[in-house]
């Protein structure tokens, strides 16, 4: 236990460090949000102008659908995955996650699964091309032949999530320090706790769709297959039944890190601690509840249209006790506005604009109007730009002192920040507009009402996607040449990851500390 | 057993990880390239599995050694009880998606093509002349071309027969089999945890013969309904749900009786497990017991109201 790092590569290939393990994870992602983010700027690039330019519809729609695929399950996921490795553990005062080879295999899939999938752009007949929801029949009758590369890299990506998941349940309800009972755990392990049960809720029955599409495709079954008595809108249901919790597993971790910056930077306690505990369960237990809203014009019995539109409208009243306590810890605090601090309120403000905009989504009646629209595409980036990827921007700049042992420069922080800003609403305001207009989602070309906007949005598209490098230049000059950062790095931060040195040892909590 | 609660087993550099994600990725890899028609599919879907099983093996032993000697403390079998209890809550959620598929198909999708429901004009425009039943027998696209079934009539279905044949229906035994192997793992458990070793080995290995026997009778039925009644995989929504859940239902328990197995093996020949130091095959033992009660639901679902 008392060794350091190996040398070489072989660091990394063998590692059972969660340190390691959280640091390539987070690369990884990383690199998977640049490439997913050269995806999403080909597709603005076509739709800067109306007509068709540069890429063809099919190719178009590769992009699309690559697009969502690279940014859900290679960048978002992982990312949270890598902060939860590298934080969880010194949160709780563990010496490592709980089942430490098992957490290098989980992350040592996915390198091999988003190869596998990125490799179907280069294939006969194309990368898959049906959306990131692969509906059916699109993704099985009229499916390009890569749809079977597609299904196995989905496969193996959602056994890494499980294993991930249950590493990390094992780890805190396993590891925790003497005293650290479950309600003094620091909100981001208490969201992560949660998320992880989705995630073991949720992966099996993604596992289970596309066995189906596989079986459907290969081996002549008829689960989406009306003439066989199957039925496509199974498909949506069972997809759809992991996708909704899917994007709680995507905000829930974000959650937890605002919860940990925002007082930091008030210099309060978190206003409502148990009650954000309980909001964040109550939203987990809802999200399994809800999955139809995103199929209300498929044509679903009345009933159903109701029950779906009143359990979705539930999950605005804990969504808002965390949007309050927010607030309230802000209210009346003595706050500074580092980076950290700037993305969580960006954070607060945003995502509760993607939450409002997501409540008019829920309206059934009103739903068959905005349905499929570009409406649809500013309510989810509205909620995963600012809510997923701000978060986790955010949480890079808060622990990379703890990690790295050296600060970031605040001035190019403070820049990436209001780049970001500025060319995210930019990107995904105007997108509103085009949609209550009429704008269809994932399509190449479009009517020339929508030319203003969708330049406008184009332009603002590729000045986030420069911010991004800047960030990725402000971490990597952070890590060779920042000025030493202190132990605890923040004012007067909460929490044990800041009894610790900075740079964390490799090693941290081998005997596990006393919490009072 | 010198670990105590404060240093917990954090083991070095592995190489293991590292190979398994390769074995698993060079599986997937050669399944996807064979599905597609590619010749060279079954070699690396071969040397995948291999690899994977290599790595298996090896992973297996090196947990087994750390736990003989005396590395793993009370905290680390506590994750792995941790893990084993919620992989097979996965497992759950992923029958859960088939017999969700079964449920809709049979509660709303099946009315509505069959036109059953007054506001639904599929079946008038698009299946004329399709009726809902279950077992379906005939698909809406059979209807439509006027094609006869396979199968001819309702008793020619694998469906519960009623109760006066009960006693010359199949899945009967292999629910009675299945039920009976549940108990014997459990007197498997009980007799090691009281030190009867012999008694252990002699119930743990009826356990994998029993698994063995209703695996033996699941391929018996297949082989009747493929070639008796006509029934496959691509006769429909029928036989698509009757295979698919009764077919990973015996994917597992092969697993199962496989893990069951080796545990007899690793009593019968190694001397493992103690009274107080079995996770292993309590483990096991948990996996068996989880595809016992999904046979119960398939029996239920699949069988009796099937």
């Amino acid at each position: 236990m008392a060794h350091g790092p190996a040398k070489g590569i072989a660091r990394w290939l063998y590692t059972t460090n969660h340190k390691d393990i959280g640091s390539m994870y987070l690369w990884f992602s990383f690199a998977m949000f640049l490439l997913g983010g050269v995806f999403a700027l080909v597709i603005r690039a076509e739709l800067f102008q109306p007509g068709l330019q540069i890429v063809d519809p099919n190719f178009f729609n590769q992009m699309t659908t690559m697009h969502g695929l690279v940014m859900v399950f290679g960048a978002v996921m992982p990312a949270f995955v890598g902060l939860a490795n590298w934080m969880v553990p010194m949160m709780i005062g563990a010496p490592d996650m709980a089942l430490p080879r098992m957490n290098n295999w989980s992350f040592w899939i996915l390198p091999f699964a988003f190869a596998m999938l990125t490799s179907t752009l280069f294939m006969e007949g194309g990368a898959p091309n049906f959306g990131w929801t692969f509906y059916a029949p699109l993704s099985t009758t009229y499916a390009p032949p890569s749809v079977t590369f597609f299904i196995f890299a989905i496969h193996i990506m959602g056994a890494s999530s499980i294993m991930g998941a249950i590493n990390i349940i094992a780890t805190i309800l396993n590891m925790r320090a003497p005293g650290m009972t479950l309600m003094k755990m620091p909100l981001f392990v208490w969201t992560w706790l949660i998320t992880a049960y989705l995630l073991i809720a949720v992966m099996p029955v993604l596992a289970g769709v596309v066995t189906m599409m596989l079986m459907d495709i290969h081996f002549g079954t008829s689960f989406f297959n009306a003439a066989g008595g199957g039925d496509p809108v199974l498909f949506q249901h069972i997809f759809w039944f992991f996708g909704h919790p899917e994007v709680y597993i995507m905000i829930l971790p974000a959650f937890g890190i605002v919860s940990a910056i925002i007082p930091t930077f008030s210099r309060k306690p978190l206003f409502g601690y148990a009650s954000m505990v309980y909001a964040t369960a109550s939203i987990a237990f809802l999200s399994f509840i809800v999955w139809a809203h995103h199929m209300f014009t498929v044509g679903m019995p009345l009933a159903g249209e109701l029950f779906f539109m009143y359990a979705t409208m539930l999950i605005a009243v804990p969504t808002g006790v965390k949007v309050f306590n927010w607030t309230a810890t802000m209210f009346k605090g003595s706050l500074t506005f580092e980076t950290p601090m700037l993305f969580s309120i960006a954070f607060v403000i945003l995502f509760t604009i993607g939450g409002f905009s997501g409540l008019m989504l829920a309206i059934a009646p009103a739903d068959f109007q905005y349905h499929d629209t570009y409406f649809v595409v500013a309510h989810f980036h509205y909620v995963l730009v600012p809510g997923a990827i701000f978060s986790i921007t955010a949480a890079v700049y808060y622990w990379l002192p703890k990690w790295s042992g050296r600060m970031y420069s605040e001035v190019m922080g403070k820049t990436h920040f209001w780049l970001a800003f500025i060319g995210l609403n930019v990107t995904f305001f105007p997108m509103h507009f085009s949609g209550l207009a009429g704008m269809p989602r994932r399509i190449p070309d479009y009517h020339m009402m929508f030319a203003d906007w969708n330049m406008i949005s184009s332009i603002g598209a590729f000045l986030f996607g420069g911010a991004q490098v800047l960030f990725l230049y402000i971490v990597i000059s952070t890590i060779v040449s920042g000025r030493k950062a202190t132990d605890k790095v923040w004012e007067n931060p909460e929490g044990l990851e800041w009894t610790v040195p900075s740079p964390a040892p490799y090693h941290t909590f081998s005997t596990p500390p006393e919490v009072k | 057993m010198s670990t105590h609660e404060g240093s917990y087993y954090v083991p070095e550099q592995s190489k293991l990880p590292i190979w398994a994600s390769f074995g698993l990725f060079l599986t997937v890899f050669g399944a996807a390239h064979w599905l597609n028609g590619n010749s060279k599919g079954p070699m690396i879907f071969l040397a995948g599995g291999l690899v994977f099983a290599f790595v298996l093996w090896n992973w297996f032993s090196a947990v087994i050694g750390e736990n003989m000697s005396g590395l793993a403390g009370p905290q680390l079998k506590r994750s792995y009880v941790w893990g084993m209890g919620w992989f097979i809550f996965s497992e759950v959620m992923f029958f859960a998606a088939f017999f969700g598929a079964l449920f809709y198909v049979r509660t709303m999708a099946l009315p509505w093509l069959g036109g059953e429901v007054e506001s639904t004009a599929t079946n008038e425009f698009l299946w004329p002349g399709f009726t809902a039943e279950w077992p379906l027998m005939v698909t809406p696209d059979m209807a439509v071309n006027g094609d006869r079934a396979t199968v001819l009539g309702p008793d020619q279905n694998l469906s519960y027969p009623g109760f006066g044949a009960m006693f010359s229906w199949l899945p009967f035994w292999n629910t009675v089999i299945l039920l009976s192997s549940s108990v014997t793992v459990h007197f498997a458990h009980a007799a090691i945890k009281n030190n009867q070793r012999r008694a252990f080995n002699s119930w743990l290995g009826v356990t994998v013969l029993l698994g063995i026997i209703f695996l033996i009778m699941q391929a018996l039925e297949y082989h009747h309904a493929y070639t008796d009644l006509g029934l496959t995989l691509q006769s429909g929504i029928y036989g698509t749900t009757f295979f698919m859940l009764t077919g990973f239902h015996g994917a597992h328990v092969t697993l199962g009786t496989f893990m069951l197995l080796v545990m007899w093996l690793r009593s019968v020949l190694k001397g493992h497990f103690k009274p107080d130091d079995n996770f292993g095959f309590e483990a096991a033992s948990w996996y068996w017991h989880f595809v016992d009660v999904v046979w119960v639901g398939l029996f239920i679902v699949v069988y009796i109201f099937g």
